[in-house]
């Protein structure tokens, strides 16, 4: 029985020295900033970008999640998060008056797109937004939606009703996914459906079929597509565990000069993904 | 068909180059892994050996219940763990949500039922005669576990890889309660989720490949135990 022992000792340091490798790493992540954000930020690479520079310059390590705008201020109203990096403007300042939020600043902005399959079934290349839906509802073509309350969500859903229409919930046309942006292109692909995306998104998805896209851009430029991306740090007096301080010096930094100038400068097969829209001080 | 062929391609070389992402992930993976299996073997085989080797009224109603969470969903189990060490929550004080012992504690509920049923059910199998011949050369308490359980080693031993089996291959719990943070929280089975998403299917596959090696490699070290034992 000797030989058992000695292996089951084994297996058991083994285990032991996880656990304290895993218990010296928590000791040394002292500085953390927790983000909530959406998924365009995260899909596209932005936060990778600026993560690795806000720690250089502030010693503070962003960590973040990336969910639909909608659970973003869900986890910032129930203090699980320190900063919020969205893009939702009328939720958000429904947000910030109930008090779960506070000191909103406008970030920087791209604009949403209608993306659909080359052949367009509906023919909506180049019409307004309003005509697009319309053509699209009557044709029945398919249709492709987060169907999450992300910021794109509930864009589409103030699109659908700015065109005079129901929103299309129970149409068998009308594909709600519940995924994220990336995942909804992806759908959107396999069952040749139209989508409404954010641009920086699309560009990503794009460069991943290296210029082979079964999917296009058939609407865009549209007043009513602006898609404002804006930080929020969570309330403190609300929640008094939030790392405020540190959401703070997030948001100095992303509105300083230095952040911006490198959000411009930020590019995806030679394109720009978002405009720096900061009040800079 | 290509982008399948070329994901092992992809897998193979990620994997020899040391990738830091994809290693990264594994890492996680066995940590949070062998946090979960380790408190659920503290719990569980304690439990199990109760369950197995007294008799006591109610018995069959508690092995009824301890089978049925063998069916816990994940994402159940994730929910009602998010719902407890939110902020808001009642144990929102230990700032576990999106870390790697948050995650441990939804796997440990998830797994120590399987523990403590299959435990019992190892103990049940043993020869009655045992007990009592273990009585009768005189061992007492302690003793009598460590005898039982020893005899029983490799049923517990199947316990335990099953268990690890579910833990390492779970995905609704660790995504709930981990967040998917890159470098962090981000375990082999939430990157799969993410990077097939993505439409990213090389780092998928890459990452499925590892996690069938680790099952791979318990496996033979369950069959080395076994078959030192009968050389």
């Amino acid at each position: 029985m000797k030989w058992f022992s000695r292996k089951w000792l084994l297996v058991m340091v083994v285990l032991f020295v996880c656990i304290l490798g895993l218990s010296l790493q928590a000791a040394a992540e002292d500085k953390v900033l927790q983000m909530a954000t959406t998924t365009s930020t995260d899909n596209t690479g932005l936060l990778d970008y600026l993560a690795p520079t806000f720690k250089a310059d502030t010693g503070i390590e962003l960590r973040w999640v990336a969910v639909g705008t909608g659970k973003a201020l869900e986890l910032g109203k129930n203090c699980d998060v320190d900063v919020l990096f969205v893009h939702a403007p009328a939720a958000e300042r429904k947000y910030v008056e109930a008090g779960s939020g506070t000191d909103r600043r406008q970030i920087m902005y791209n604009d949403f797109i209608f993306i659909g399959p080359k052949a367009d079934p509906a023919g909506i290349k180049g019409a307004s937004v309003q005509e697009a839906l319309k053509k699209i509802a009557t044709k029945g073509a398919s249709f492709a939606s987060r169907g999450d309350n992300s910021g794109t969500h509930k864009m589409e859903i103030d699109l659908w009703k700015a065109a005079g229409l129901a929103v299309p919930d129970k149409e068998s046309w009308y594909i709600q996914t519940g995924q994220g942006m990336i995942n909804t292109i992806n759908i959107a692909a396999e069952r040749d459906a139209y989508t409404l995306t954010d641009r920086g998104t699309f560009i990503k998805y794009e460069a991943n079929w290296k210029g082979n896209s079964p999917l296009v851009i058939l609407v865009e430029g549209d007043e009513a597509l602006r898609n404002q991306y804006s930080v929020i740090s969570v309330n403190p007096e609300k929640c008094k565990n939030v790392r405020y301080e540190y959401a703070q010096a997030f948001a100095h930094w992303i509105t300083s000069k230095k952040a911006q100038k490198m959000i411009a400068e930020f590019k995806l097969i030679g394109k720009q993904l978002f405009t720096p829209n900061a009040a800079t001080k | 068909m290509d982008y399948i062929f070329n994901g092992f391609l992809k897998a193979v070389e990620l994997l020899a180059s040391g990738n830091p992402e994809t290693y990264s992930a594994v890492f996680t993976s066995l940590k949070v892994t062998s946090l979960s299996i380790a408190s659920s073997l503290i719990v569980g085989i304690p439990l199990g050996f109760m369950l197995g080797y007294f008799d006591f009224t109610g018995k069959r109603q508690v092995r009824a219940v301890v089978d049925t969470l063998l069916a816990l969903p994940t994402v159940v189990v994730g929910l009602l763990v998010y719902a407890f060490i939110s902020r808001r929550g009642p144990m929102g004080e230990l700032g576990l949500l999106f870390t790697i012992p948050g995650i441990a504690a939804a796997q440990t509920i998830l797994i120590t039922p399987i523990v403590i049923s299959l435990t019992a059910t190892a103990i049940e199998s043993l020869d009655r005669r045992l007990g009592m011949t273990l009585i009768a050369l005189g061992a007492r308490g302690r003793q009598i576990i460590v005898a039982s359980l020893l005899e029983a080693r490799y049923a517990v031993l199947i316990a335990v890889v099953t268990a690890y089996g579910r833990a390492i291959s779970e995905v609704g719990a660790s995504m709930m309660i981990g967040g998917n943070i890159k470098w962090h929280t981000r375990t082999i089975t939430t990157a799969i989720a993410l990077e097939t998403g993505k439409g990213e299917f090389a780092l998928g596959i890459a990452l499925g490949i590892v996690l069938l090696s680790l099952a791979l490699f318990l496996n033979f070290l369950l069959m080395f135990l076994k078959r030192r034992r009968i050389a």
